[in-house]
């Protein structure tokens, strides 16, 4: 764990990481996990975003939704830049696993390998997982 | 110690909550302090009090009721989850037209934000869910 850092007006900073590990459709866990991290983007907190597992497909280009009656709310990712959520992983063993490259991604990540992203957990505060 | 819970399942379907109540319970045992307990995705269905399991099993809901009585814990139901799943206070049901409410004892409904908040308050963020 990190030790905590302090803002300029003096409130606490914790890293927080959003583990994503689930399908973006199918069940909820992808859409209310990114509701949380719109939310969390008020509080001023070093967040960053992590995909692995069948994660990586939240973030994959060229969703379709309309053939199951769901939202898709993929292009919301790409927003998080104006909430200052700019620190995207994605593992790279899920990725490849799934025959995915870096270029099939609607937003700018960075590639982790399963040990660099064990490490990048190692140094959070608070880890949220969906 | 100050842990913060998040409870992202629903009773019965899946053990994540009865996890996150022995937890508690243990922690409390060994001293500690809950600083808040928040429910989220389908967790919120945690806090409704029609629940009616049968006489021989445990009763999940007034289990919570029970702690937050017994121990003044803060127990949050996540307002848009809540909406979802149709779990509402009075003042929700009388905002969204419902002609009745069905929040359990000892719960409240806020936002995502108590949910941030209790991370950064809390030494400890314990995460129950699949």
């Amino acid at each position: 764990m990190s030790d905590e850092m302090m803002d300029e007006e003096g409130g606490v900073v914790k890293k927080f990481m959003y583990v994503n590990r689930k399908a973006p459709y199918g069940t909820i866990y992808a859409l209310e996990s990114l509701e949380v991290v719109l939310i969390a983007a008020a509080f001023e907190q070093d967040v960053s975003l992590a995909f692995i597992d069948d994660g990586v497909y939240q973030i994959k280009k060229g969703q379709d939704t309309s053939g199951i009656d769901m939202k898709n709310f993929s292009p919301t990712y790409r927003a998080l830049e104006m909430y200052d959520v700019e620190k995207l992983y994605v593992e790279k063993e899920s990725m490849e696993e799934r025959g995915l490259t870096e270029e099939d991604f609607l937003v700018p990540v960075e590639v982790l390998g399963r040990q660099d992203m064990a490490d990048m957990m190692e140094e959070q505060d608070i880890i949220l997982s969906f | 110690m100050k842990f913060g819970i998040l409870v992202n399942e629903g009773p019965y379907q899946h053990q994540a909550s009865d996890s996150a109540y022995l937890f508690i319970k243990a922690v409390l045992e060994s001293g500690h302090e809950i600083m808040r307990v928040f429910f989220y995705h389908d967790g919120v269905n945690n806090g409704t009090r029609l629940t009616t399991p049968p006489q021989d099993d445990r009763h999940i809901a007034n289990r919570w009721s029970e702690l937050a009585e017994k121990n003044g814990i803060d127990l949050v139901l996540c307002v848009a989850a809540a909406q979802r799943r149709g779990i509402a206070d009075d003042d929700e049901a009388k905002r969204h037209g419902k002609d009745a409410s069905n929040i359990a004892p000892g719960f409240r409904i806020s936002g995502l934000g108590q949910l941030i908040e209790a991370g950064i308050q809390s030494d400890r963020l314990i995460v129950f869910g699949d």
